[in-house]
């Protein structure tokens, strides 16, 4: 192994903006990850402590430090309510990279992110291939919230009741698409995120079906790759500059207004991760700033620029809604949603706590499940107290959490994307 | 014993998952939220009933280990940085609270129950806890009265020693002293519920507390003033206390802080304002109507030159928002931000003001100062980067300098937040040699191996 002083410079980097925190603990507060455990290593300030202990080289046991870094779902809860300003986030991911660095990426990893991510060709050929035969290994167990659960022990399963790969991706439903500005004069291009693609492509129509409603034009290249969400919080940096590369190369030459995405966390990634983490080749950095003005979330831009209005009337079906961390926190949309829901003509219900975490975080999920299963749980009460009866939401991944909790609840409930509530109201 | 084999008795008692031994576990126990070096423990042990917090804290002495007991670990003077190979207990185990009486106005909580939580389970049955440190949603009732908080309401209300009427602690033999009663009135032994407040886990462990409650007031009314001089504002504070009138609350910013605020969120504060004054009274609503009456006359008498009173629950939080963002937007300036609280009599609030700009002149360094003027308690913050040796030192000085300003003045080294490791050396300046002998006579009685939170308050030998 590298040698611990080696690390201990490249924690240096960090050092300005570790600094930062003074240590003041409010973040025990806010963080779903302390909230259960109580642990210091499990809140922010602790592990800007170890951080810093490995930057002044008064730590020796860098894998320890690195296993508590992981133990964090990345919601940028403390960073939105840091009274110091840290930039939490910023610091979390630099710090994964330096981490990966060191101790390289796991094969599993690395199988997943640079053999098939980078491939998406690849990537859509196996998901197709998976979705014919998934019935196989899978159950169904909940018809409404369509949930299956694994049929074998697979150890990456355990017990949760997931969303099954769609039968018909949506690249395969609508592979591209370049249509004129109508009534509204504007003209949007779609990132559709593969969640989205591969499992909700339905969430994907919806969007299409809202913005021809609207009259606003499409262009939606094909192929596109990942975000780059899911390689970055791993540290891997290389996969997400590659990945960053291919949509900008997709999405670059496109006329277009905005960029609107229905995935929270792509959206966010887009918007200020992108600028800010792109390595690559210095000739793509002015196509990411622009495309990173021009993205918004889905119900933002209904909201905000087409001036979608709530309905006077509701008395539709009672919906309540989930702020996803990443629209939450990052970008501080939460009121745009909501208006939606109205504007769909349902009758909306806050829930307790619609702002914590639903405990997803991504690859988080699958490696510590109890915790997040833990934290979810708690989001399915809140859900299943509200008195609902869909509960929605505007992040897919968001929603495969939200669907296994309620499953495992046996809750009478659907989980739906804010936009097909509103599509459907058309 | 062995590190192992006592290792083991911890395991036993506390369950094994809760004794934590890992170089990443300790590691992020050896700091508060103080701005001194930090100090890594032995070992963090975690118990979750009454019973195993006794028996860590009689391990501990049987063995001569030093023992720091950590709420939330938010204290600011550096009470829960450990003592070299120590034990740190943790009390977010133990955070239930026992019973809310509402008939007789009390509450029995364990110590580890977070402040904000308890005040919202209170209010939850229509009565009122009013300390409200500003670290409430995050620190413990048990560090509270160690550290004897205060808050925003401290001028009319008090602070935490005046709700505390009643406790149980545990000894260093691991014997539970129980002391104080569910009763209002209580003389029996000697007060040794009060002994423990502001004790700072130096002379016992506390393990169930009993707190008074109160009804709340039926009304409320804030208002901000601005004032073109420190002096104004302060001759303000006076006036309105001398007119028999005492608000809630009663905040003081100065310029450098108001024109920090204002950057941070852009609220739309006075930015050329000297001075600004928070004010709430409470009470009856006819009382709320007078009171508010009478201390908007005495603000113009002063020289206020604008006067804007709170229509509604909205504006109101935007009165307190800005008070609450005094701390964080200054923390947002400069990478370190020593958060001071020397207190001095209210009518040397003037004086102090302008004693701190001398200091800050004559040491170039950036001081902003807001704090709890109603009850003299300042918090002058010093803006700057510990990494910067010269600076740093020149941040001593200043600290030394404040502390004698204060004393000099007839005030306080701490009005909240507490002696711990960072103002023990000023302590027989406030008081004397021989109180600093006594108290130190009294702990090595009660605590004849020293091992209750070593070097804090009384310093070291
Ligand atoms: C942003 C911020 C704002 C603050 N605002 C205020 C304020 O407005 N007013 C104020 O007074 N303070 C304030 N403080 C200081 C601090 O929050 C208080 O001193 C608080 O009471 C500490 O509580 P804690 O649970 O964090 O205790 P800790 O910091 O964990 O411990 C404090 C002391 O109490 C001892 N202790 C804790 N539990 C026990 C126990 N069960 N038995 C024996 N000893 C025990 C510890 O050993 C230590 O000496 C602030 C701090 C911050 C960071
Ligand atoms: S809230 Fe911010 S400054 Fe305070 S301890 Fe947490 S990260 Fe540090
Ligand atoms: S990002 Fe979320 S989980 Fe991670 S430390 Fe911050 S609040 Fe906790
Ligand atoms: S954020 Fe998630 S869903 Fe969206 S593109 Fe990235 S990985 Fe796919």
């Amino acid at each position: 192994m590298a040698d611990i002083h080696k690390l201990a410079q490249m924690f240096k980097e960090l050092d300005d903006q570790l600094v930062g925190c003074m240590r003041c603990g409010m973040c025990q507060a806010v963080c779903p990850i302390f909230k259960l455990s109580g642990k210091e290593t499990d809140v922010t300030r602790g592990k800007l402590a170890l951080l810093d202990g490995l930057a002044s080289e008064m730590l020796t046991d860098p894998e320890g430090v690195n296993e508590k870094l992981n133990r964090c779902l990345l919601c940028g809860t403390c960073q939105a309510n840091c009274p110091s300003g840290v930039s939490v986030m910023d610091i979390f991911l630099k710090a994964r990279a330096i981490m990966t660095g060191y101790f390289g990426l796991s094969p599993a990893k690395k199988a997943i992110f640079r053999g098939l991510l980078k491939n998406p060709k690849l990537f859509n050929a196996l998901t197709e291939m998976g979705a014919k035969f998934q019935g196989i290994f899978t159950k169904k167990v909940d018809d409404m919230l369509g949930s299956s659960c694994a049929r074998f022990n697979a150890p990456i399963i355990a017990d949760r009741h997931f969303n099954t790969l769609a039968s018909k991706p949506f690249h395969k439903i609508v592979p591209e698409l370049d249509t004129p500005a109508g009534a509204s004069g504007l003209r949007v291009a779609f990132y559709v995120g593969c969640v989205i693609d591969k499992i909700y492509p339905q969430v994907g129509e919806a969007i299409l079906k809202v913005l021809k409603h609207h009259g606003v034009g499409v262009y939606l290249p094909a192929g596109q790759a990942c975000c780059g969400i899911p390689v970055l919080s791993s540290g891997d940096t290389d996969t997400f500059d590659t990945l960053v590369g291919m949509n900008v190369d997709r999405l670059k030459d496109g006329e277009f207004d905005y960029l609107v995405t229905g995935c929270a966390s792509c959206t966010s990634t887009i918007k200020e991760l992108w600028p800010h983490m792109y390595k690559g080749d210095s000739s793509r950095t002015y196509d990411i700033g622009v495309l990173a003005r021009k993205t918004m979330d889905i119900s933002q831009f209904l909201v905000d620029i087409l001036k979608v209005e709530p309905k006077e009337l509701a008395g539709g079906k009672s919906v309540t809604y989930h702020d996803p961390c990443h629209l939450k926190n990052s970008l501080g949309i939460t009121a745009q949603p909501r208006t939606l829901i109205k504007a769909a003509g349902c009758d909306f219900k806050e829930m307790t706590d619609a702002g914590t975490c639903c405990g997803c975080g991504g690859s988080f999920n699958i490696a510590h499940y109890e915790l997040s299963k833990e934290i979810g749980s708690r989001k399915a009460d809140n859900i299943i107290a509200s008195k609902a009866s869909v509960a929605a939401t505007s992040c897919p991944a968001c929603m495969l959490q939200i669907t296994d909790m309620l499953s495992q609840k046996g809750a009478d409930m659907s989980v739906k994307h804010v936009i097909e509530l509103y599509a459907d109201s058309l | 014993m062995t590190k192992e084999a006592i290792i083991k008795e911890f395991e036993a008692i506390a369950g094994a998952d809760n004794v934590m031994t890992g170089e990443t576990d300790r590691h992020a126990y050896s700091y508060d939220a103080a701005v001194l070096d930090s100090v890594m423990p032995a070992l963090v042990v975690r118990p979750t009933t009454s019973e195993a917090l006794g028996a860590v804290t009689k391990l501990c002495n049987d063995n001569g280990l030093p023992l720091t007991v950590r709420g939330a670990g938010t204290n600011l003077s550096g009470g829960t940085i450990p003592h070299p190979g120590g034990v740190v207990v943790l009390t977010n185990g133990l955070n239930r609270i026992l019973e809310i009486n509402e008939a007789d106005m009390y509450a029995v909580v364990e110590p580890g129950v977070v402040t904000a939580q308890f005040a919202a389970e209170v209010a939850k049955r229509g009565l009122f806890y009013p300390p409200d440190p500003g670290s409430q949603a995050v620190s413990t009732l048990g560090g509270n009265v160690a550290e004897n908080a205060g808050g925003l309401r401290g001028l009319k209300y008090g602070v935490t020693k005046d709700y505390v009427m009643g406790m149980e602690f545990w000894d260093v033999n691991g014997e539970l002293i129980k002391s104080g009663s569910r009763t209002v009135k209580c003389v029996t032994g000697y007060n040794l519920a009060g002994l423990m407040v502001a004790s700072e886990g130096t002379l016992g462990v506390f393990d169930k507390i009993i707190l008074k409650l109160i009804p709340p007031a039926k009304a409320a009314k804030s208002m901000m003033a601005v004032f073109p001089s420190m002096k104004a504002a302060s001759e303000t504070v006076a006036s309105i206390i001398a007119n028999k009138i005492v608000p809630a609350t009663l905040e003081m910013m100065d310029n450098f802080t108001i024109r920090t605020v204002e950057n941070f969120r852009g609220a739309g504060l006075p930015v050329d304002a000297a001075a600004l004054l928070l004010i709430e009274v409470d009470g009856h609503p006819g009382q709320v109507a007078d009171e508010a009456a009478v201390v908007e006359r005495i603000c113009k008498e002063n020289g206020a030159t604008e006067l804007h009173v709170a229509k509604d629950a909205a504006e109101r939080d935007a009165v307190w928002q800005a008070r609450r963002d005094a701390l964080p937007a200054l923390a947002n300036l400069k990478p370190t931000c020593v958060l001071e609280d020397a207190t001095v009599p209210r009518s040397k609030i003037p004086a102090m003001i302008e004693a701190l700009e001398e200091i800050a002149k004559k040491l170039d360094l950036t001081i902003g100062t807001f704090g709890h003027a109603g009850d003299g308690n300042l918090h002058p913050t010093i803006l700057t980067d510990k990494r910067d040796k010269a600076e740093w030192e020149r941040v001593e000085k200043g600290i030394d300098m404040i502390f004698d300003k204060a004393l000099s003045m007839g005030g306080t080294l701490s009005g909240e937040h507490g002696i711990g490791l960072a103002k023990s050396k000023y302590l027989a300046q406030e008081t004397s040699k021989g109180t600093l002998a006594y108290a130190r006579r009294m702990k090595s009685v009660l605590d004849p191996k020293g091992i209750l939170n070593p070097d804090k308050i009384v310093g070291a030998e």
